[in-house]
């Protein structure tokens, strides 16, 4: 199985301990992932921004990139899916095609591919886990409150196995942080707000570590911690992960 | 002035943006504990949507069918292609009746055709009838929600305005009396109505007959009581068959609100002895949506309300910020229809979270409407240069890896090495008005994974 490790912009530039901790999870549970280095962004920003079609030269790096590997792994459930859902405005070449249905979130690739559905380890700390939106109501990561009042989802699953991890019961368990990507420059007003609300969900309720399988909401709900010196750690979940599992 | 501008001006009152979405955030559980107890909600909503899918695809063939029945059982039925000639008919319809006094209950489509400044000018008086609209009337703001015309404003609001408008004691906020006295002031314009004007909530089309719900029975009693009933809908509003009503009156509530069923359902089908029935069917830019396939859907919707209770950037910025008769995010996938360079800036509020999507009872994909609409105003040139440009430089860099390298170094190096009040400007990061940048870290990854002996360097 050939697996390559996707390690979108803006982890590479600012959170490299996020990758590495990706890759050496995955190689701890069996996978030893490349970096094809040809790669950059998946494209999201300038799409969102209302600019795909100045976008699809990225996409086509991106597929040139990846195209020669079974899976294409990334720890952040928005690029992923952006990858999935919104490169179809290119050519549906057989390589755009494989690329995109084998383009997976890390933690949907260990639990769906790997088939491991538990780590062993000890994390004894009060954990909030932040949904990222896109993939939870885009990939389907997790159980949607417009939907069912469970809980429950990949991540939840994963970190809950983990002896003396305590969740955080969130007042609202999946409310968007407001990153929205070039939204929390273009409505920066609302996206603060919608941050801030957020991160006082989890100080209200408890949260050390705040943690979630999307380093982009993660950058922006880090950002506020550190705005206004909140005493909670921001980790993402594949540092905790790899922090606990014996190699 | 954006979306963005309106929404910080909203933002200035912390407190009152924590009342406002705390309250809708309370709707929206409703809806929650509602749908929840209803095993089979997505089965209804499912069904919803395949009925409004199937009857757009025929519209003109359900709208004919819609007034021949509607005709055969005395309707008067009137066609209005905008909101000029939905006024004109329904301010010839009054003239020929000799009358000045009207009352209405709940319609978006008469607030969507500014009928009621329309009216005034002519000599109308017209009445709202519902009481949050009649608030909003008094203050002359516009609704704010499709479902909670007045939800912006707190119970202290309504007591100043009853104490300006109404007469009620100055500081007096109990709603129970500020209720009391809306009654007793409605009571008289109801009895005084020479003409009753509503909206309508579903038109049956084998039927002929127009259904309209509301919780305060304001429609029934000003129908019952005037001598003309004029019923204005929305084109899109048709459903085939009678059976296939209570699909939709199973989800309406219980997505507006968390109700099983509105209070008052009314089917009007014929006017009664000695009175009339009309009804105007509005088409004012629908035809024109419909011909666009990506957002066709849009015309599928029920006015329930439930995507702007979820959405947590209405829930913050308020309906005002959107300025356009439908807020929130069904407003932001209609607005650029009717005009798109002055809604340019409604698709881009809104983070994609996709809440509104999963809330729908007719299954819109709104979100990814919203994501198409931001394309279509992209190549229509209807963004800020300044967007647009950034957006193909950064283009431009992403897809040429050395470049990104070296142009990613060179960024995270300024980060390190510049003073943090210069990364920080407020006047120019709108990213620093309430959050740190990352603390840029020596290496980036790549340089990192480039390092390690044990990597190929594939
Ligand atoms: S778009 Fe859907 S959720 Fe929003 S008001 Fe219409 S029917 Fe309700």
């Amino acid at each position: 199985m050939k697996v390559a490790l996707f390690v979108p912009c803006y982890v590479d530039q600012f959170y490299p301990q996020v990758a590495i901790a990706s890759l050496q999870l995955l190689e701890k549970l069996g996978v030893r992932a490349h970096f094809p280095k040809q790669q950059t962004c998946c494209g999201q920003p300038m799409a969102n921004s209302g600019c795909e079609q100045d976008a699809k030269p990225v996409y086509h790096n991106f597929v040139d990139a990846f195209q020669d590997y079974d899976y294409v792994v990334g720890p952040a459930g928005s690029c992923v899916y952006h990858v999935r859902k919104h490169f179809d405005i290119i050519e549906q070449t057989p390589a755009v095609q494989h690329v995109r249905t084998n383009t997976l979130e890390l933690f949907d690739f260990i639990i769906n591919v790997l088939g491991i559905t538990e780590i062993p380890g000890s994390f004894p700390h009060k954990v909030g886990l932040h949904l990222s939106c896109h993939g939870q109501r885009g990939l389907h990561q997790a159980n949607e409150s417009e939907m069912t009042p469970v809980r429950d989802g990949q991540l939840r699953r994963l970190l809950s196995g983990l002896q003396g991890l305590e969740l955080t019961e969130l007042t609202r368990n999946d409310e968007c942080c407001g990153f929205g990507g070039t939204f929390c420059v273009s409505e920066a007003g609302i996206s603060a707000r919608m941050g801030q609300d957020r991160v006082q969900d989890h100080v209200r309720n408890g949260t050390q570590v705040l943690t979630g399988g999307d380093m982009s909401c993660l950058m922006h709900l880090e950002g506020i911690v550190r705005r206004q010196k909140l005493p909670v750690r921001v980790l993402h979940a594949a540092e905790i992960l790899n922090g606990v599992i014996i190699g | 002035m954006s979306h963005s501008e309106r929404s910080d001006i909203f933002l200035l009152d912390a407190e009152r943006t924590t009342w406002h979405d705390e309250t809708l955030w309370f709707v929206r559980e409703k809806r929650d504990k509602a749908v929840y107890a209803t095993p089979e909600f997505q089965k209804l909503r499912q069904l919803a949507s395949d009925i409004k899918d199937h009857t757009l695809s025929r519209l003109d063939f359900y709208l004919q069918q819609f007034e021949e029945n509607a005709r055969r059982n005395g309707v008067h039925v009137h066609w209005a292609a905008d909101a000029t000639e939905h006024n004109a008919i329904v301010l010839g319809l009054l003239r020929q009746h000799g009358a000045t006094r009207v009352v209405k209950s709940k319609s978006m489509l008469t607030e969507e055709c500014h009928l009621n400044p329309h009216l005034l000018a002519n000599g109308i008086e017209v009445i709202d009838t519902d009481l949050g609209e009649r608030i909003i009337q008094l203050r002359e703001e516009a609704p704010s929600h499709v479902v909670l015309p007045a939800i912006h404003l707190k119970k202290e609001d309504v007591g100043d305005t009853f104490h300006k408008y109404l007469g009620t004691e100055k500081g007096n906020n109990d709603p129970q009396q500020l209720t009391e006295t809306a009654r007793q002031h409605l009571r008289e314009k109801f009895l005084a109505g020479q003409v009753a004007i509503s909206g309508v909530n579903f038109a049956v089309a084998e039927t002929g007959t127009v259904v309209v719900c509301t919780n305060e029975g304001n429609a029934d009693l000003g129908v019952n009581l005037a001598q003309v009933h004029i019923a204005c809908m929305g084109m899109e509003k048709l459903i085939p068959r009678l059976s296939d009503l209570s699909v939709f009156t199973r989800i309406l509530t219980r997505s507006a609100t968390g109700q099983p069923i509105t209070t008052y359902t009314s089917h009007f089908t014929r006017p009664a002895e000695g009175k009339e029935l009309h009804i105007v069917i509005v088409d004012n830019g629908r035809t024109q949506q419909l011909g666009r396939p990506d957002f066709r859907a849009s015309l599928k919707c029920i006015r329930c309300g439930a995507c702007m209770n979820t959405c947590p950037v209405y829930r913050r910025s308020g309906g005002h910020s959107y300025d356009f008769t439908i807020p929130g995010p069904i407003g932001a996938i209609l607005s650029p229809n009717i005009d798109m360079r002055k809604h340019a800036s409604l698709p881009f509020a809104s983070t994609l979270c996709g809440s509104c999507t999963d809330v729908c009872p007719v299954k819109i994909d709104i979100h990814t409407q919203l994501y198409k609409w931001r394309q279509v105003l992209g190549e229509a040139g209807k963004l800020p240069a300044s967007k647009k440009w950034s957006m193909r430089l950064l283009s431009r860099v992403l897809a040429k890896p050395g470049m990104y390298s070296a142009g990613g170094k060179v960024a995270r190096q300024a980060l390190r090495l510049l003073p943090h009040g210069l990364t920080h400007g407020q006047g120019y990061n709108p990213w620093a008005i309430a959050r740190e940048l990352p603390e840029p870290p020596q290496q980036s990854f790549r340089e990192w994974y480039a390092q390690q002996p044990q990597n190929d360097k594939a």
